[in-house]
């Protein structure tokens, strides 16, 4: 092997990166926030719910964890435009990053729900909390305590999973990547750059989340 | 790149070895006597050239050959070519003309002939008749689509003002989604692209605002042959002016000649 590696490019190019960074982070912070939250009305319409509402999350969750990411994307910018929803590459980019986490999460957050012992219920219940009251106060927190490893994995794919949003022209860090290729045919080294900002952002994300886990969870912290 | 390095060596070898000499004979002459006129046309670049539903070879160059045989009273031999290997084809005498797309240049220049422009090649900035765009200083504000590396993508970056929103999209068929649903104003593209959608009739029809870089393209020939030479340009001005030409270019990239061709 004689390859040559050249990184002069960086100094002429290193605000694309630093946007693309910029983008990136947006992208999975929105995502992640809205994902979740979305993902936890799902879950407690699928698992103490409505008898009525429970087909149609079903629906969407199974629509969203069947199709791939990409399409969902190319649907939201490019095909939603003909039913008159004109969306710029970035509100896209958000709308997909959090309906399919939305859908992802949903699933991750029942299995919370559902392996809550039946006495948590019965002990709300005792305390004259409605069927919402006993989930929010009694079900949720340690519910999401239980699968929280697993959520935080899920935000971490779907922070990766969102390099296809470049695809749709959106100045996240594959697009920078891509862009710095294209003008200085440094394939490799671009790659290398981009996969090294990957993974410090993968692994400071899951800092950033385990860290989240332990304001939210006091016993947890407490341990 | 590739290509032209081996467009180069062969033609190095070939004026080393004599083939120039072998082409030095009346071609105009030998296509006459022989009755058929060779053409090397392309099979892999629509509209220019591709391969029908009949298996047979159909396009823009097609129909500028089956016009230039008709007009010397002789049959049309069709060889098909790769963009690769159209000048060796006609070095080695393999073919009389190449109707191939083919854009002129110095390296060229020096190897073989050329006749005036046969058909418009050029790449610029397409938009739906109420955008009101004639020139790069105009795009400020305006949002434009464009395939990410392309020539476009390069030259319109040099040109459009800091206020232009460039959306630089991974092959020409995101840029072509991208004007189609709206997403962008205006794209800077090749007006091959922009005959592919306007072949698709669609609501929103790509018109040319103004020119980035223009290559017409022209026919080639071998070097040192005025006779042939200036039967095919009396043929394409005679084609230019009685609008044969101009229903070519209608049929195949959907809109009239530049007025410049």
């Amino acid at each position: 092997m004689n390859y040559q590696f050249e990184f002069g490019w960086l100094f002429e190019y290193y605000p694309q990166i630093a946007k693309g960074i910029a983008i990136t982070i947006e992208l999975i912070a929105v995502g992640a926030v809205a994902g979740i939250l979305l993902g936890i009305v799902c879950a407690w319409v699928r698992a103490l719910g409505p008898a009525w509402l429970k087909p149609f999350v079903a629906g969407y969750v199974e629509l969203i964890r069947n199709t791939p990411f990409l399409i969902q994307l190319f649907f939201i910018f490019f095909g939603l435009p003909s039913l008159g929803l004109q969306l710029s590459e970035l509100k896209a980019a958000n709308l997909a990053m959090i309906v399919n986490l939305g859908a992802y999460s949903s699933e991750i957050i029942r299995a919370g729900i559902q392996a809550t012992p039946r006495g948590q219920f019965e002990a709300g219940a005792s305390l004259a909390m409605s069927p919402f009251e006993t989930f929010r106060h009694v079900v949720l927190v340690p519910s999401l305590e239980r699968i929280w490893p697993a959520l935080s994995s899920q935000v971490v794919i779907v922070m990766l999973g969102s390099a296809v949003v470049s695809q749709i022209a959106a100045e996240d860090l594959t697009f920078a990547a891509n862009f710095i290729q294209s003008r200085t045919f440094r394939a490799f080294e671009a790659y290398i750059v981009s996969t090294a900002v990957y993974l410090v952002l993968a692994i400071l994300l899951r800092q950033v989340l385990s860290m989240v886990g332990w304001a939210i969870f006091p016993r947890r912290a407490a341990r | 790149m590739l290509s032209r390095r081996l467009f180069v060596a062969v033609a190095a070898i070939a004026t080393t070895i004599g083939f120039g000499s072998v082409a030095k004979a009346d071609a105009l002459g030998d296509i006459e006597a022989r009755g058929t006129l060779r053409v090397a046309v392309p099979q892999d670049f629509p509209p220019f050239g591709s391969v029908g539903t009949d298996m047979a070879p159909v396009g823009y160059d097609i129909d500028m050959a089956n016009l230039i045989a008709d007009k010397l009273g002789v049959k049309v031999e069709l060889v098909p070519v790769t963009s690769a290997n159209r000048i060796p084809y006609l070095q080695t005498n393999k073919v009389d003309l190449v109707i191939s797309s083919l854009g002129k240049n110095p390296d060229r220049e020096k190897v073989i002939d050329f006749s005036t422009a046969y058909a418009p090649f050029y790449n610029g900035v397409f938009a739906p008749a109420d955008v009101a765009v004639t020139k790069a200083e105009e795009l400020a504000g305006k949002t434009v689509g464009v395939t990410r590396g392309a020539v476009e993508d390069l030259e319109l970056t040099k040109v459009a003002p800091a206020e232009t929103v460039i959306k630089r999209y991974e092959d020409n068929n995101g840029t072509i989604s991208a004007f189609l649903s709206g997403q962008v104003e205006a794209v800077a593209t090749g007006n091959v692209v922009a005959a592919a959608i306007l072949a698709k009739n669609p609501p929103k029809r790509p018109e040319l605002k103004f020119l980035i870089k223009n290559s017409p393209c022209y026919i080639g020939l071998s070097k040192e042959q005025p006779a042939l030479l200036e039967k095919v340009d009396g043929i394409i001005a005679a084609a230019k002016a009685d609008g044969s030409l101009n229903a070519i270019a209608q049929k195949w990239l959907g809109t009239d000649l530049p007025a410049d061709l």
